[in-house]
């Protein structure tokens, strides 16, 4: 790996972590009306998984995956006004948070209709067999969402037809409280994958290094025609299922492990070991990232709230007007 | 009697029938050891255990199927849908085989399934967590539809949801899961399916109504009443059977209707409401019935407070139907 793309990846940590931070703390201050769900902790996997797509791939991202969003190129001023629910957001202020979708940068919004997007996905992935595209669709998924019907049937689909989709699954090991033994019965969700005729794979989701290997391998078998992956990593959100969850089913021990294994921390940790000057890094892409975060904020605040005839508007090609 | 918010009064009527009918099982999603996303199980799963409350994995369909399967055989589950946003994946199971079991059987496999969802908007949650999906199922034949307004009748028709022969869709008026306090008789206690209150006695016009909407009619009633307008409040309870002659004898009190829900306008229940007291009242009618309703879009999330119907378009369409 380059030095340039090193940084890079360091530089991608940051901004999801900093974003992230940023919307937690609005929150409280009661300026974000409505759900946040904080993908802290989990950036890694994001990262690795989206720095290896071009820009013409799409995905599909859950209800956590704000990075997954910057990663792909959306415009963080855009993203913070849709967060707000203003005008400027990808949804108008017609939806929350991830939902609105960002079509010129190949993102699908997520839905709150956990596991819908996976069929989505797998016909985005249908096109691009049937038309010759050298192009791969990515659907995100958390571990309570593989219980869906849905999921099952995508993929079902998807290895019928040897899609060129990666089933990518953040198991961070509570659906909400839902612990995964009363989620499924097995210790790797992603030993389905042979019921579908296609592989699985596990990676450890908190080290970006395993993310990007496992995520390469996974999108190089979909572009060279030889079918879906079911990609499971493992990671663990810091935060509750949403800002007013406390998270009160699991233990304060069990928080520290994976506290301990950070993937922005881990990501320094080999910078250091390549002999760079961690110092003069952290600091240089701290205030990078800051500046983008406070400027998208002020971007979001600036912006329009939607005052009501927007309510209105695209839900038809053709409006239909009232007789 | 004890003073309690809705969401106090739900959790009560479980707990009581749960204590006098061993049938009685819960499902769904995070209602065991976490009390459920509204607290609306908590403390039963430590109460009564993990085989009667069940903690579900992520799937709609299958805990509508698994409750199905439960009733066929002399369970009563009641199966909590998080948000009634989230019952679509389930609608299969619901429209297709529960609400059929009966007809299709000639009788032999009633299915006394209870599905208990947080209805409605006024929590800003966006399009997936303010849904009003009455009319889907006051369309499907099969089902009784229940929607509470204050505590007493959250503890009382829910009880008789869970002693219903039939299965009940029993929509929770989120809004109001705390908002609402209010007297609610303790021990055994239970308000008939199929019976609709007066909550205001009125000569002018009749307001018809029911879940969260109520408290919106009675700001508007009280705001009438000061322009000296007397305003009657149905609140029906449950939608489907519906309390006709309760209709009947208010809007032919009255003369003048205005019918108020918060789902969206077009084929809502407020379509058949309108239609019923004019095939039933229209010689007693001094104007055409109003409908106060949400608008024919999906839920608008940063536009919550105007898509809503409020107190002031609530008294817009009473004085509209008086200057008719
Ligand atoms: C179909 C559906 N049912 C229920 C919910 C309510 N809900 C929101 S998030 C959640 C848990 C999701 O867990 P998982 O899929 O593992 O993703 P995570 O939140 O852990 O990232 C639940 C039950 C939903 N959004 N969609």
């Amino acid at each position: 790996m380059t030095e340039q793309k090193e940084r890079e990846l360091y530089f991608w940590l940051r901004l999801i972590r900093e974003f992230e931070d940023r919307i937690s703390t609005l929150d409280k201050q009661g300026k974000i009306q409505g759900g946040v769900y904080s993908g802290k902790g989990q950036e890694a996997v994001v990262v690795g998984v989206c720095h290896e797509l071009r820009p013409d791939d799409w995905i599909f991202p859950l209800h956590r995956d704000l990075g997954a969003f910057l990663v792909k190129g959306a415009d963080p001023n855009r993203l913070m006004a849709q967060i707000f629910g203003r005008r400027d957001g990808f949804s108008k202020g017609k939806d929350s948070f991830l939902h609105g979708g960002d079509f010129s940068n190949c993102i699908f919004g997520a839905t709150s209709m956990l596991g819908s997007t996976l069929p989505v996905a797998a016909g985005t992935a249908y096109k691009f067999k049937i038309r010759r595209e050298d192009r791969v669709a990515i659907a995100f998924f958390g571990e309570g969402a593989s219980s869906r019907g849905d999921v099952h049937e995508a993929m079902n689909f998807a290895g019928i037809y040897k899609l060129p989709v990666v089933f990518l699954c953040e198991n961070n090991f509570y659906a909400y409280s839902t612990p995964n033994e009363l989620q499924f019965a097995v210790e790797d969700v992603s030993d389905r994958a042979v019921g579908y005729g296609f592989k699985g794979d596990v990676c450890s989701g908190n080290d970006l290094h395993s993310v990007m290997k496992a995520a390469r391998k996974a999108i190089e078998r979909a572009r060279a025609g030889e079918g879906p992956t079911f990609l499971e990593c493992k990671t663990y959100r810091y935060h509750g299922h949403s800002e007013h969850d406390r998270a009160t089913y699991r233990s304060q021990e069990e928080l520290i492990t994976w506290e301990s294994r950070d993937p922005v921390e881990r990501w320094e940790v080999y910078l250091q070991k390549r002999k760079y000057d961690i110092a003069a890094i952290r600091e240089e892409v701290g205030g990078k990232v800051k500046k983008i975060v406070d400027d998208a904020v002020a971007f979001a605040e600036a912006s329009p709230v939607p005052e009501g005839p927007e309510a209105m508007e695209d839900l038809y090609a053709t409006p239909i007007t009232e007789g | 009697m004890a003073v309690m918010t809705l969401i106090q009064a739900i959790n009560a009527a479980l707990a009581g029938e749960m204590e006098r009918n061993p049938a009685v099982v819960l499902l769904g999603e995070d209602i065991g050891k976490h009390g459920g996303v509204f607290r609306a199980t908590e403390g039963l799963w430590e109460r009564f255990g993990p085989e009667r409350v069940m903690d579900t994995p992520l799937a709609e369909a299958g805990i509508l199927g698994m409750a199905i399967g439960m009733a066929l055989n002399g369970l009563r589950p009641v199966a909590e849908i998080q948000f009634a946003d989230f019952i679509y994946p389930a609608f299969d199971q619901i429209v297709s085989e529960l609400a059929k079991f009966r007809y299709r059987s000639a009788g032999q496999f009633p299915a006394p399934v209870v599905i208990r969802a947080p209805s409605g908007g006024g929590i800003k949650g966006g399009l997936y967590h303010s849904q009003s999906p009455e009319a889907y199922f006051v369309h499907t034949a099969g089902l009784t539809v229940v929607m509470p307004s204050t505590p007493a009748d959250g503890k009382g028709l829910l009880v008789s949801a869970m002693r219903s022969p039939d299965p009940v869709i029993f929509l929770e008026p989120k809004a109001l899961y705390r908002t609402a306090k209010g007297e609610v008789p303790e021990g055994e206690y239970d308000v008939p399916l199929g019976k609709a209150h007066t909550v205001r006695e009125g000569t002018d016009v009749s307001v018809i109504t029911y879940g969260a909407m109520v408290p919106v009619a009675e700001g508007a009633a009280a705001e009438a009443e000061k322009e000296g307008v007397s305003v009657e409040i149905t609140d029906l309870r449950t939608l489907w059977p519906l309390d006709v002659e309760a209709v009947d004898r208010s809007v032919q009190k009255t003369g003048r209707a205005v019918v108020l829900h918060e789902a969206p306008r077009t084929c809502g229940f407020g379509a058949e409401l309108a239609t019923l007291v004019q095939e039933r009242s229209f010689l007693h009618l001094k104007a055409p019935v109003s409908r106060v309703t949400g608008f024919d879009t999906p839920f608008p999330y940063a536009m919550e407070k105007i898509y809503l119907p409020d107190v002031r378009r609530t008294l817009d369409a009473v004085r509209g139907v008086l200057t008719f």
